[in-house]
């Protein structure tokens, strides 16, 4: 299990909480697992999100490993100029 | 990625500055900017733009246009393939407008035509039969629940009650208990900055050259900030394989985040596609200002506490963006940059975004940061000020390092600000003597930085030479920084590599050259493209010499044997291996491919002084520091380069540029005659001061250098404005008007 934290504007769908626990040990498997356990993070997820896991931001990088007790922040999609 | 991929080594080429490859080309009118390209047979292409911000489209006549003799093709919004959806959908539709133009500039009709005067001609008999809208264009008026609409259905799913359905966004950041933090203040500032929407100010206008064949497939040649996304983008759009449509990106004259999309490339194929004949397209200047993509504009209340000594107990932000008539997400790293300099134990930044009637906002180097940055670094320093501090201080009392958990979420890693406000405390800048009517300001700025999908191929030569092939448009000096990493790693001189830039069918996709993620992430690739090719050429030479692989190493250009079985050899030059290359397996190529991540962010310091004349309003930027961290700085005269460039879009953000538009909702000054950028006479020399905190996720320890530049401008510059006059203005661009009234306000 990893506890994985999300922005304030998603807590509609985490029931009011910051940081929820899902059965993952990969990127994928958190998204999946977000996905499964809270339905309504699925718009967003579909959209695109990065996460962060242990303090380096990682985009769409599926097969990354993450120990249960990595730090992982989902974010929103990153850009830039 | 590995976040061991720095490895702290001695250094031959990295750090030393080479001439760069594009320098002669460039001075002597060699090199091929966008509208440069020509093919036989060409034929010009003019869009007709609508007069209104706001109007639905009830009919368009095209057929006395379609008449005019040496008119090859006519087209409208509707000839595109209904097959683009979501984001697609929205970037071809600020393209061609279809059904309702959504902005003053907004296209509405396109000809080709056999010269530029007869395709003018044809625009002027197209009749748009407009009805016209009620239109919105600033902040303000679009979020109140009875503001024009300006596309239905767009309300963002997260929004809070009380906010028009021009309100496509909502984001919220931060962790603590805020009313517990405001508790502990001795001091609490609340104000609402103001900044206007600008533009990246690019030098060449959008152009581009399209062919597409009768068998449906098409060559592009166009500027852009990334070919394979103007590919993917025109593929979708056109509903192409994107295999049928090759493009090759030309010099660029500036992007700064602006060609990161595409403005006139669909229409430019969809014309060519008509006409059976080559297009170019090529945008005047108010063009580029009225449909291209700007920066958002932005409002923004903060609210920080803090103690008598300097401590920040809590912040918070309510940051407002508009960025035209479709959704964007750049209110997210608004949001999240805002209070990123800062280890608070109480932060929350909330982020909203509204449709207006302006064109779509593109990205503008570190897009959303400057914004939300400025009004938090203008309330910081209001503080300082109040309180009797020092700003530097202040910061540092506050500043975010290892271990901080981040005001949006992460815990931080590696990152130098610390370093950056000891060394800029340090400065003799900081301390030099100021006359009257002179101030002096600073502020912090932060970016993230960014990786992405990236694939590289180096080439050996039968020579010796290397030729790299990437596939990012080269903005900021990055052949020279692959030419370099790939000597490095190879151990032979700079100018034995020539770094090119592959069009779309030569490499496997490359992300846009966007997020300071070139040097480091095409860096990356490089190095590892090197070092696979060293792998492969050590092998060559162990077949020579009968050895086995494994017993041979790379040294200075040399393969050599190693190890007590390895026996006695002559060293082996790269050029012999080369030249032996047909008899020993083939050519040797060296490649890799990755999604990179771990760019790791940036901080950046600046100092700023200013003289404001108290009878004008006029402001002169007298002297100006920027410290900032590059992580590893490659070639450093292009880093410097980097952050002067940065620095300088900042300052004309601050004192002068700022779309206007009239009641009418038509922008007023698309041009630079009215739309003032500085240029170099209106200028200090920027100082620079590069720290290098190596970056852990980077063979060389690189972090991007490329956006942070232009994230503490504003609020340097509004600080230093603040400590001149004596009144803290709230609103950019501080245009001698503004600043004049002020001073009389003030009295």
């Amino acid at each position: 299990m990893v506890m994985v934290t999300v922005w304030g504007s998603l807590r509609a769908f985490t029931d009011d909480r910051a940081a929820v626990e899902v059965e993952a040990s990969t990127f994928k498997e958190v998204l999946d697992a977000l996905s499964r356990d809270y339905p309504g993070l699925q718009v967003q997820i579909k959209a695109g999100v990065s996460m962060a896991i242990d303090g380096v931001i990682y985009k769409d990088a599926w097969f990354t490993p993450i120990r249960p007790d990595s730090e992982v922040v989902l974010m929103p999609l990153m850009v830039g100029g | 990625m590995a976040l061991d991929e720095y490895q702290k080594r001695d250094f031959k080429i990295i750090g030393t500055t080479p001439v760069r490859p594009d320098g002669v080309d460039k001075v002597t009118g060699r090199a091929q900017y966008g509208a440069d390209f020509y093919l036989p047979g060409m034929l010009v292409g003019k869009m007709l733009r609508s007069p209104h911000a706001h109007a639905r489209i009830k009919s368009i006549d095209v057929s006395a246009a379609k008449a005019l003799p040496g008119v090859k093709a006519v087209v409208t919004g509707a000839d595109f393939p209904a097959t683009a959806k979501g984001d697609t959908l929205d970037v071809q539709e600020h393209c061609l407008a279809n059904g309702v133009a959504l902005y003053d500039g907004h296209a509405v009709a396109a000809v080709a035509a056999v010269d530029a005067n007869v395709a003018k001609q044809a625009l002027k008999l197209i009749k748009v039969d407009y009805e016209i809208l009620p239109h919105v264009t600033n902040i303000e008026d679009a979020i109140k629940p009875d503001a024009p609409i300006v596309q239905a259905g767009r309300r963002g799913r997260h929004v809070p009650e009380g906010y028009s359905d021009n309100c496509t966004g909502w984001c919220e950041f931060g962790h603590g208990d805020l009313e517990a933090g405001f508790a502990k203040a001795d001091k609490i500032i609340t104000r609402t900055f103001k900044t206007s929407s600008t533009h990246q100010g690019y030098i060449e206008p959008n152009a581009c050259l399209a062919n597409m064949g009768a068998d449906g497939r098409a060559d592009m040649w166009c500027c852009t900030q990334g070919h394979f996304q103007v590919r993917n983008l025109c593929a979708q759009i056109m509903d192409m394989d994107q295999s049928a449509l090759r493009v090759t990106a030309s010099e660029i004259g500036g992007g700064f985040g602006g060609k990161t999309t595409v403005f006139i490339e669909p229409v430019a194929l969809l014309l060519s596609q008509k006409a059976g004949l080559p297009v170019k397209l090529v945008m005047t200047r108010d063009e580029v200002f009225k449909a291209s993509g700007p920066t958002v504009a932005s409002m923004t209340d903060v609210r920080i506490g803090m103690t008598n000594d300097g401590k920040i107990t809590a912040g918070d932000a309510l940051i407002r963006y508009e960025g035209g008539a479709w959704p964007n997400s750049t209110i997210f790293p608004g949001a999240q940059s805002a209070f990123a300099s800062y280890d608070l134990e109480a932060v929350r930044a909330q982020g909203l975004n509204t449709l207006t009637n302006r064109p779509l906002q593109a990205a503008y180097r570190a897009p959303g940061a400057p914004q939300s940055t400025y009004a938090v670094e203008a309330v910081v320093d209001e503080l300082c000020e109040v309180l009797g501090l020092d700003p530097i201080d202040v910061r540092l009392k506050n500043a975010a390092q290892k271990g901080t958990k981040s005001s949006y979420g992460p815990t931080y890693d590696d990152i130098g600000l610390i370093q950056l406000l000891e060394a800029a405390k340090a400065h003799p800048h900081y301390s030099a003597p100021l006359g009257p009517n002179q101030g002096r300001g600073i502020s912090n700025g932060f970016w993230f930085n960014f990786g992405g999908e990236t694939s590289v191929s180096l080439a050996l030569n039968f020579d010796g030479t290397i030729t790299l092939v990437e596939g990012n448009p080269d903005i900021g000096g990055s052949r020279a920084a692959m030419s370099m990493m790939a000597a490095e790693e190879l151990g032979i001189a700079y100018e034995k590599v020539r770094t090119i830039v592959a069009d779309t069918a030569s490499l496997g996709h490359n992300e846009v050259t966007h997020g300071s993620r070139v040097t480091f992430a095409v860096g990356l690739a490089t190095i590892k493209a090197a070092r696979a090719a060293k792998a492969e050429m050590c092998r060559r030479a162990a077949k020579i010499w009968g050895i086995d692989a494994d017993a041979v190493v790379w040294e200075d250009g040399f393969a050599k044997p190693a190890g007590a079985n390895a026996g006695e050899h002559d060293p082996m030059p790269i050029e012999k291996i080369a030249a032996d290359s047909p008899r020993t397996g083939g050519p040797i190529v060296g490649h890799h491919e990755v999604t990179a991540d771990g760019a790791g962010v940036s901080f950046g310091v600046h100092i700023c002084d200013i003289e404001v004349d108290p009878e004008t309003g006029f402001t002169k930027v007298l002297r100006y520091t920027v410290l900032q961290d590059a992580g590893k700085a490659i070639h450093p005269d292009y880093v410097e380069g980097q952050m002067q460039g940065g620095a300088v879009q900042g300052i004309g953000w601050a004192l002068n540029e700022e779309y206007i538009y009239g009641e009418d909702g038509r922008l007023q000054n698309a041009g630079f005659l009215d739309y003032r950028i500085p240029v170099a006479s209106d200028l200090p020399k920027i100082d620079t001061v590069i720290l290098e905190i190596p970056n852990p996720g980077h063979p060389y320890g690189v972090r991007g250098v490329g956006e942070t530049g232009i994230v503490p401008p504003l609020a340097a510059i509004s600080n230093a404005m603040s400590r001149t006059i004596g009144v803290r203005m709230a609103e950019l661009p501080m245009s001698p008007p503004r600043v004049l009234k002020a001073i009389k306000e003030k009295g």
